[in-house]
């Protein structure tokens, strides 16, 4: 190890930060002890919740009002703690630098680009506008923006999540910063977009040599990234060390729990001999944009052409990346929203029947969304929102036997049916989504339609609500259409697997086959993002 | 740009033949006429008066009549002020009015915005409190309220400013006149501004600024306020429009011969005309407001820009 | 697995609803509280004190017009003597002597003629005396003693131009304010709910057109439409607050049909369609429960806007008729009267100005509560 190696640029010490709320003090971060040596890159990683992200919020002094801090955070010999913003300016922006989550508004929607980066050029760096504009243009081409030169005089929302997250990254080296903080860079973005900005960061941390403390939840990007890691829970470190020993000898019961949170094995399958109970042709979905007042009306192809069936008891994985037009077909295919095509359920074609005729047969198909907070309607009880189809579909049910199904059905999913005069922000996202669960199983569907229902809650609270899908399909040979751009969620769901791109099915076939040995090259770009080819390979290591 | 606002304007036409027929109409359905007087008027009289405006004519043709002669930009004779065109009478106290209130809207916009910034970068501290209180306040108190007792106390008491008149213009017989004018109008944009002001802080582009290192002024004005001013904006189309067209109060109150004052002897007096061509002129000036308004806030926004 | 299973369930804890938070944030909130109590005192003030006041409302005082607010009562002591002899005069008697005996006054007089006992009533019809009475005539009735008691009053807010007592003409205005401020709130409330909610639910062409009609009715100067309906057709309670509410209507449409736009588009919409539930049903339980919240803030902001909208009319004279009065109306008669007479235009303008106070703020708490965010 060079003695660069060992030399710790920032150091955070016995750092705790409190926030004062009208319902008494939360304890976000109750001292916690990271360093970053220079050149290194570091990862926090936890779930939601664990105050990863409010550390290094505290040490950059951008905690919000009611935040508290107590510790030390050194940076060059000195503690930047409590500093006032006018010292505090002279390190933030041009020594520390930081990306953030959300790239759609992490960027001023009111100014051009080209000014937003040279902004702290011309602050920290004494550059003149001219000279920073130039420089903003050579950082552009260093985070490889295509068209520099016109997308330095572009507004944020001209471009896409991807590019915009990359303009944060030609921000944050403006003034040569020794650590970079990201706080989640690319848990907003699409998976082959994510792979592209990682890979971006780390060359960059290659050629320029800076310090690097990325906080994430995703344990794939730690593996490929980190040199090592802090797993935080609760506001505490629970367990650290370099990348390899975590992931192969970790210490922490949490760490393990963490490690073990990918979704694994496979769904038995379902003998040819089972009764066909969906079946799809042709399924178009246009939609027709308004490009303002004279202009031709610009149509939008959401679902092209899409045929499938679905056997009784099967599973099919719907995968693509956001706009790919999976969620349209998923509604399109329950009369939810119209197409063309053909679409037969049970022997019944529904295509083309209006909302009252498809009534009755709505107890048999069940849709479930994937955020769980806007899925429960937030003034109605539990108990309520669970019977509410029964209302419709058993309009004979005293409401003592709705109640009593609502129960049942609380019971199968694993909630406590005391809690059923409860309201959903009472719940936590996992139990949210068992309510919404709940809901669609009060109902003995044949057919649920289930939209990203993973994609919104922490990896191990994902892993149990897998479970729960698992166990339900078993018990009811219920019958799901899964959409997700999870793959390895899908992989361990489904019967065949449909990759979609750009409302069009790019490869379709059994599960296995599609991981195993991809043909298309969208979804070999696609698994290769996911890194589950890594994943194998060290399973079969 | 100029593409822009002709076919607003053009567009605005249809607007205005709606307004102008549906208050046309309104008006003339409810009881009593013009020349209703304590005292009839003789038959002889009546007669003529009636010929010479055009009463005596079936409505439909009244109505078109009208419509012919607001084409050309001409509102007609006044029935009350009867040696007056209603032409006349606006040129006279229109601008009076416009200058009121165009005073008045920029005192508002300077005082209540900076009040709105503070209470918003001191939240929930006493500052921000007062502000809010004062422009609670602000919002409750009536001008007409406001007017006699600062009249009584700068005006009387003290003897600094005159009691009331225009004095052809005199800045001294103004400030009064737009002081009542912008209170609640400063009370407003202060409420709105703060608001705005607290939602653009907590923003995450702000957050980036500040992690950024840039300076107070930058952060606060520069990446906060001009987000933050786009609720006011809004505010202030309508806010003007009603503003620049005269306060019927502020007027009669200081004695200042303003149009808000003709809006209320119009309608008291029957003045057909005279309420026809206030209802007009009000009306333009919203709608031009209103455009204006989207042109400031595209200035503003590049996103509005775009569509 | 049967359907019923009654015994094994356990007994169900009550959750809290986001009307519970709500309430409880709402008490937390000092201003807000503050304010309801005041509203609510000045709410029963204006229902039961015209009830509880000795004074009617249009009852004329006219030995005391303008007299100033005080605590003690009316005649002061020093008026007394001065009253009772120009009284005497105008009942063409001569004063012999003057004694003021407690809460009476005795008094010798003398006439050229014989006294007319009816003489009294000259004493009695003013305000400050009463059961006047003429003992001891003499001297062929040209000489007698005559006695009054004081009539004591007490006009704790003054009284107005016309000798009313401003006390209970605040409380009665006070009553007309309120229900103005109510009933138009209710009419506007009304035609805005049902008129925005038909407009996002329908959405489409149908909502385009409703929405230009919107914007349309937008350009009109609407105060002076207000103006117009008040002078064409009469002034009239009922269609003040008629006026009023078609006026004010216009920003909660707006508000309501962005708000089912929004709703409309949320998942537990959606998952309501995809389970089959009816419009109805749809609109019962998941749109109206979720738009309730700001149509209740809309509501108490609006009041306060609506009595300032008719204390307008009043200054400008359309609104309430004499000798009924609303707030408005004794403000613009305090503020012709302000040199000379400052309690005529203070005591309704505090009424006034803490009712719209308290209204903003319960506004705003109700607002802060609902939506917790913005805090």
């Amino acid at each position: 190890m060079t003695d660069k190696q060992t030399r710790r640029v920032l150091d955070i010490k016995n750092l705790k930060v409190d926030f004062e709320t009208n319902t008494g003090t939360v304890n976000a971060v109750r001292g916690v002890d990271i360093h970053v040596n220079a050149g290194e890159t570091v990862a926090i990683v936890g779930e939601s919740g664990s105050g990863k992200s409010q550390t290094m919020m505290a040490a950059m002094g951008l905690l919000a009002s009611n935040g508290r801090t107590e510790g030390e955070v050194v940076y060059e010999n000195g503690n930047i703690l409590g500093l006032s913003i006018r010292r505090l300016n002279q390190i933030r922006g041009k020594k520390i630098t930081m990306i953030f989550q959300e790239p759609m508004t992490s960027l001023d929607p009111l100014y051009t680009i080209g000014r937003q980066l040279a902004e702290p050029m011309v602050e920290h760096g004494g550059l003149t506008w001219k000279q920073a504009q130039a420089k903003a243009l050579d950082l552009l081409k260093l985070v490889n923006i295509p068209e520099p030169e016109r997308k330095i005089k572009a507004f944020p929302y001209e471009m896409s999540g991807g590019q915009r997250q990359r303009v944060m990254i030609a921000m944050a080296l403006a003034n040569d910063p020794d650590v970079l903080i990201a706080d989640e860079p690319t848990t907003a973005l699409d998976v082959t977009t994510q792979a592209q900005i990682l890979d971006l960061l780390a060359e960059l941390q290659k050629r320029l040599g800076m310090a690097v403390i990325f906080i994430t939840h995703d344990l794939g990007i730690v593996r490929k990234i980190a040199d090592r890691v802090y797993v935080m829970k609760t506001g505490e470190v629970v367990e650290q060390g370099e990348t390899r020993r975590i992931f192969t000898q970790p210490e922490h019961a949490y760490t393990r729990m963490l490690l073990d949170a990918e979704p694994t094995g496979h769904k038995p399958p379902v003998p040819d001999t089972a009764p066909v109970l969906l079946e799809a042709q042709k399924v178009k979905v246009e939609f027709e944009l308004e490009n303002g007042f004279l202009q031709p009306k610009h149509i939008l192809r959401a679902v092209d052409n899409i045929s499938f069936a679905l056997r009784k008891g099967q599973t099919l994985g719907i995968v693509g990346e956001s706009g790919s037009g999976k969620s349209t077909l998923g509604r399109a295919v329950l009369n939810l929203l119209p197409a063309s095509g053909r679409v037969v359920f049970q022997g019944q074609q529904i295509s083309g029947k209006d909302r009252g005729a498809m009534r009755a047969l709505r107890k048999d198909m069940q849709l479930i969304f994937q955020d769980p907070f806007g899925s429960l309607s937030p003034r109605m009880t539990v108990g309520q929102i669970i019977s509410e189809g029964l209302l419709v579909h058993e309009p004979s049910l005293t409401a003592k036997d709705r109640d009593a199904r609502a129960c049942q059905a609380l019971e199968e999913v694993s909630l406590d049916p005391s809690m059923r005069n409860r309201y959903p922000h009472e719940f936590s996202g996992g139990q949210r989504q068992r309510i919404a669960i709940a809901r669609t199983m009060v109902l003995k569907p044949e057919l649920v339609v289930l939209d990203e229902p993973t994609s919104a809650l922490d990896r191990t609270i994902q892993k149990q609500v897998v479970e729960l899908l698992r166990d339900l399909q078993k018990t009811y040979g219920l019958t799901y259409l899964f959409i997700s751009h999870d793959l390895a969620v899908v992989r361990a769901l489904s019967d065949t697997v449909m990759v979609m791109k750009k409302g069009q099915v790019v490869e379709a076939g059994p599960v296995e086959a599609i991981f195993e040995a991809p043909q298309d090259a969208y979804t070999k770009e696609l698994i290769g993002a996911a890194m589950l080819t890594q994943r194998q390979m060290m399973e079969s290591a | 740009m100029t593409r822009y606002v002709l076919g607003r304007l053009l567009g605005a036409i249809p607007t205005i033949f709606l307004i102008v027929t549906i208050s046309f109409f309104l008006i003339r359905v409810a009881p009593g006429g013009p020349f209703d007087l304590e005292r009839p008027l003789e038959a002889k009289v009546m007669e003529n008066l009636n010929k010479i405006y055009h009463l005596d004519e079936p409505l439909w043709t009244q109505y078109l009549l009208y419509l012919q002669s607001i084409s050309q930009l001409d509102f007609g004779p006044s029935f009350y002020f009867r040696d007056f065109t209603i032409n006349e009478l606006f040129a006279a106290s229109l601008p009076i009015s416009i200058q009121l209130g165009l005073s008045a809207l920029a005192l508002a916009l300077v005082v209540g915005g900076m009040l709105g910034v503070a209470a918003a970068l001191r939240q929930n501290g006493p500052a921000d409190y007062s502000v809010m209180a004062a422009a609670t306040l602000g919002v409750t108190i009536p001008n007409f309220v406001v007017a006699p007792v600062l009249t009584l106390l700068l005006g009387v008491w003290l003897g600094w400013l005159p009691v009331g008149g225009w004095g052809d213009g005199a800045f001294v017989n103004k400030i009064l006149p737009v002081v009542t004018l912008a209170l609640p109008q400063i009370a407003v944009i202060a409420r709105l501004t703060r608001g705005s002001m607290i939602e653009a802080l907590r923003s995450n582009h702000v957050r980036t600024a500040r992690a950024y290192g840039l300076r107070s002024y930058l952060v606060i004005v520069v990446h906060a306020l001009r987000g933050a001013i786009l609720p006011v904006v809004s505010y202030m189309g309508p806010a003007a429009a009603a503003l620049l067209t005269g306060s019927v109060v502020v007027e009669t109150i200081f004695g200042i011969p303003g149009i808000g004052r003709y809006f209320v002897q119009g309608a008291l007096n029957r003045d057909y005309t005279l309420v026809m061509g206030t209802v007009v002129v009000v009306a333009c000036f919203v709608i031009i407001f209103n455009l204006v308004v989207d042109l400031l806030y595209a200035l503003l926004d590049p996103r509005v820009r775009y569509d | 697995m049967s359907v019923t299973t009654p015994d094994i369930v356990a007994a169900p804890q009550r959750g809290r609803s986001l009307w519970d938070d709500a309430r409880d944030r709402l008490l937390a909130n000092k201003a807000a509280v503050a304010s309801m109590i005041v509203l609510a005192a000045i709410a029963l003030l204006s229902v039961f004190g015209p009830i509880l006041s000795p004074h009617n409302f249009d009852t004329v005082y006219r030995d005391y017009v303008k007299v100033p607010a005080s605590l003690e009562a009316y005649p002061k002591a020093d008026q007394v003597q001065p009253a009772f002899e120009a009284l005497v005069k105008r009942a063409r008697l001569n004063l012999e002597s003057y004694e003021r005996v407690g809460d009476q006054v005795v008094v010798e007089v003398t006439s050229r003629r014989a006294i007319d006992p009816r003489s009294v009533r000259y004493i009695d019809r003013s305000d400050m005396f009463k059961n006047a009475a003429l003992t001891d005539l003499a001297d062929e009735d040209k000489r007698g003693t005559l006695t009054a008691d004081i009539n004591y009053l007490h006009f704790y807010f003054g009284t107005d131009a016309n000798g009313r007592d401003l006390m209970t003409r605040t409380f009665i205005a006070g009553r007309i304010s309120l229900t103005i401020g109510l009933l138009a709130t209710v009419v506007a409330i009304s035609i805005g709910v049902i008129y925005g909610a038909t407009s996002g639910y329908l959405g489409g062409r149908v909502d385009q057109l409703m929405m230009r009609v919107v914007d349309i009715l937008y350009s009109l100067p609407f105060i002076f439409f207000v103006i117009m309906l008040v002078v064409f057709f009469g002034r009239n309670f009922v269609l003040m607050f008629i006026a009023v509410g078609a006026v004010e209507w216009l920003d909660m449409a707006r508000i309501v049909r962005g708000q089912t736009l929004s709703i409309k588009r949320q998942e537990y919409v959606q998952a309501a369609e995809a389970m089959g539930v009816s419009d109805g049903g749809i609109v019962r339980r998941h749109i109206i429960p979720n738009t309730l919240g700001p149509v209740v803030v809309y509501m108490t902001l609006l009041v306060p806007k609506v009595i300032l909208l008719e204390s307008f009319l009043s200054f400008l004279g359309l609104g309430i008729q004499e000798p009924m009065t609303s707030w408005g109306v004794l403000i613009s008669e305090g503020a012709r009267n302000l040199q000379g007479s400052a309690w005529m235009l203070i005591f309704p303008s505090i009424f006034l100005t803490s009712t719209l106070f308290a209204l903003n703020f319960i506004g705003d708490g109700l607002r802060d509560a609902l939506d917790p965010k913005d805090r």
